[in-house]
């Protein structure tokens, strides 16, 4: 068991390696850096330009530099906590990323947490009433929840909570609790609001998981050893609760590698519309701006994120199906 | 369904309706396809979704007939229009197809505009009659249409946008490129998925490790955020068109790693088989060997997982489209349209706007249907 954890963990090197090139060269990509096209805007304003600080921040980020000494420069930066320089916020990549990775991991983490909550007995409901009229329904639902386009579920989410209740359920907090420290009031007010995004970015990868629950528990329960235990006299909520149930439960813990990218992709699109303090918004922004340190170094922690995710489901699914031998490559 | 043994529900003879009642001989006879489409007509709703499908692209054709106006012909009198009625009946009289015109007065203290039906103003459709002028396919002069206002009225059945742009009309047009972005995006990402999946499977070895890595990379990238970061990169002054082409290409880049990794598994159980293995006896090369041999044999796998690939597409251009970093005007799909109704007061004020959310829901709901039955009737040989 130790040498599998140990194996996976080394070979996220290469992959982390590889995730930090294809982000260089994605956020490399708009022609232009960020500097110039400041420069060219605040010209055709016709402001003063402090050209000593241009330059100083171009030679302190090696932006006059060619391409892959920028990105050893970044990695290095990378390796030892650095994220680098925000350009637009005119301050650390960190202090502007801090607060909003938390709430980006704590709205993904909510989110994983309803899926399972809501797909498991509806799935369950679903395999082992095949064919009636609650599993059609359901199904039915599922699809749909998972045609909607998130951005417009949060509207109508908005609309009916400022049309019903009069109030408004954008952002993560109240206005008041905004730049207050941590309190338990500030706490009750971000669940308050955590259940909007959290609903809706959920839905998609709701129906997902209950199709693939349902399918799973469809094919254990046409298994023998499903009959020998009904032969044997097990009742059949024994049976069910006992053995398929347990099988059927490992794409829980193995979408979680696959859910997590979804999540975090889903609140990127709802944050912008329910003006979350998520990344999303920010990466949007940063994009368009080119603050090329601020966006590389957001796709860069959102793919960790997820790496480690895949690596806690695999490790879980290890720990919980016997039959994964530690061969590695194998344990999907 | 086979295994009757098990299930509570009594035996359904409806489960194998479509299924001929003819014997084992006709079954026997019948060619892989012929028992992949019957076993697919079984799936009620995938064959409605089949037909809906079929109806909507065909419709891609006729687009400047079938939209009553062109796609930028603006009616400055009436911006932001509500929705007009289809209506038959008038004061308890039976007439053909008509709308009320509308009254409009600007509100004194909020200087909105405001609409209403004017029921003295019946104004009669007018079919197969000639209306703004377009070039069919962008080759063919033309001024027909399917349906136009009467002379001096207007027929905004889905309102009118901000631009006093009809909303119908441009959710048609908008439909040439929301239907297709999918299916180029499809199509890039199958050959992409089949050629790393087949060299990896094939080869296995160093390729197969060089190319599983790959995809994990790509993989652990949220999609959305990548797709932001790749759509900012078509520089401001390309052509709509080939911005469009840009969005898709970028779509398939990122979406083959499901279809690579199933057509890997496929390829890596199947090269032992014997006819695999015949081939190779034979003198056939690897390349004849994939395409000729192993890849009809999972032909309609790879169908079924495409199809239900391409709503996440259609999604994701919607996605795109409505941060604005998608497809550009004067281009217009569902998602440039919804664009216009990204905030929340637009919803209360104008709530006609977020109109175009219903052919999207539609049409990847059916995308999802169609895929579910073509993935229950991709393995024909499975026990009736």
């Amino acid at each position: 068991m130790l040498r599998y954890v140990v194996h996976r963990i080394v070979m996220m090197v290469p992959t982390l390696l590889l995730i930090s090139v294809v982000t260089f060269v994605v956020i490399q990509l708009p022609p232009g850096d960020f500097l110039s096209t400041k420069l060219a805007e605040m010209e055709s304003q016709g402001e003063a330009i402090r050209i000593e600080k241009i330059e100083y921040l171009r030679r302190m980020y090696g932006l006059d530099r060619p391409v892959w000494e920028q990105y050893l420069y970044w990695l290095w930066g990378l390796a030892h906590g650095d994220l680098g320089w925000s350009f637009e916020y005119d301050r650390p990549v960190t202090e502007v990323i801090g607060d909003r990775l938390f709430l980006t991991f704590l709205v993904s983490f909510a989110t994983v947490l309803f899926t399972w909550i809501v797909a498991f007995p509806i799935g369950i409901y679903s395999a082992t009433h095949q064919y009636s009229w609650g599993d059609y329904g359901l199904t039915f639902i599922g699809f749909l929840g998972l045609a909607t386009p998130n951005f417009l579920l949060a509207l109508i989410f908005l609309y009916l909570a400022n049309v019903w209740f009069g109030t408004s359920i954008g952002g993560l907090v109240d206005p008041q609790y905004l730049d207050q420290p941590m309190s338990w009031a500030k706490f009750v007010s971000v669940l308050e609001h955590l259940w909007v995004p959290v609903l809706v970015v959920g839905t998609a990868g709701t129906a997902a998981t209950i199709r693939r629950l349902r399918a799973n528990l469809l094919d254990e329960l046409r298994k023998p050893y499903v009959v020998t235990a009904r032969a044997k006299g097990l009742t059949r909520r024994r049976v069910l609760l006992k053995y398929p149930l347990r099988m059927a439960l490992n794409p829980f813990i193995a979408d979680l590698g696959q859910l997590l990218p979804e999540f975090i992709s889903g609140s990127a699109l709802v944050s912008v519309v329910l003006s979350l303090p998520t990344t999303g918004p920010v990466l949007v922004r940063a994009l368009q701006t080119q603050d090329m340190y601020l966006a590389g170094s957001f796709l860069m922690l959102e793919a960790l994120l997820v790496v480690v995710g895949m690596l806690v489901s695999d490790l879980l699914l290890a720990v919980l199906d016997p039959r994964i031998r530690f061969g590695g490559g194998q344990s999907r | 369904m086979s295994r009757r043994d098990l299930g509570r529900e009594p035996f359904d003879p409806d489960a194998i309706a479509g299924a001929p009642r003819v014997g084992g001989a006709a079954l026997a006879a019948a060619s892989p396809w012929q028992l992949f489409w019957w076993r697919f007509r079984q799936h009620r709703m995938a064959t409605a979704a089949l037909g809906f499908l079929v109806l909507l692209y065909l419709s891609l054709f006729a687009t400047e007939f079938l939209a009553p106006y062109h796609r930028d012909s603006r009616d400055p009198a009436h911006i932001l229009a509500p929705p007009q009625r289809l209506r038959f009946v008038h004061e308890g009289e039976l007439r053909a197809p008509f709308v009320y015109g509308y009254r409009m007065r600007l509100d004194p203290r909020t200087l909105a505009r405001l609409y209403e039906e004017d029921r003295s103003r019946i104004e009669p459709l007018r079919f197969f009659c000639h209306g703004d002028r377009y070039r069919l396919w962008g080759l063919i002069e033309a001024d027909l249409h399917l349906v136009c206002p009467a002379p001096g009225g207007s027929f905004f059945l889905l309102g009118t946008d901000r631009l006093g742009r009809d909303l119908f009309s441009r959710l048609v047009y908008g439909a040439r490129v929301s239907l297709t972005v999918g299916l180029c995006g499809i199509a890039v990402s199958f050959l992409l998925g089949i050629l790393f999946g087949g060299l990896s499977g094939y080869y296995g070895g160093l390729v197969d490790h060089a190319v599983q890595r790959t995809i994990e990379v790509i993989r652990s990238f949220p999609t959305i955020p990548l797709w932001l970061s790749l759509s900012a990169a078509i520089p401001v002054w390309w052509d709509p068109i080939w911005v469009y082409f840009g969005i898709t290409l970028i779509l398939g880049l990122i979406d083959w790693t499901g279809l690579a990794r199933a057509v890997r598994s496929k390829v890596l159980a199947l090269r032992e088989e014997d006819f695999a293995q015949a081939a190779r006896l034979i003198g056939a090369g690897p390349r004849r060997i994939v395409f000729r041999h192993l890849l009809p044999s999972f032909a309609s796998h790879l169908i079924a997982s495409v199809t239900l690939s391409i709503p996440s597409m259609i999604l994701g251009e919607t996605a795109l489209s409505f941060l604005g970093l998608g497809v550009r005007a004067p281009m217009v799909s569902w998602g440039v349209l919804l664009n216009d109704a990204q905030n929340i007061n637009v919803i209360v004020l104008y709530p006609w706007l977020v109109t175009p959310v219903v052919p999207v829901i539609a049409v990847v709901l059916a995308f999802n249907f169609l895929g579910d039955g073509l993935r229950d009737a991709a393995d024909p040989y499975r026990s009736w």
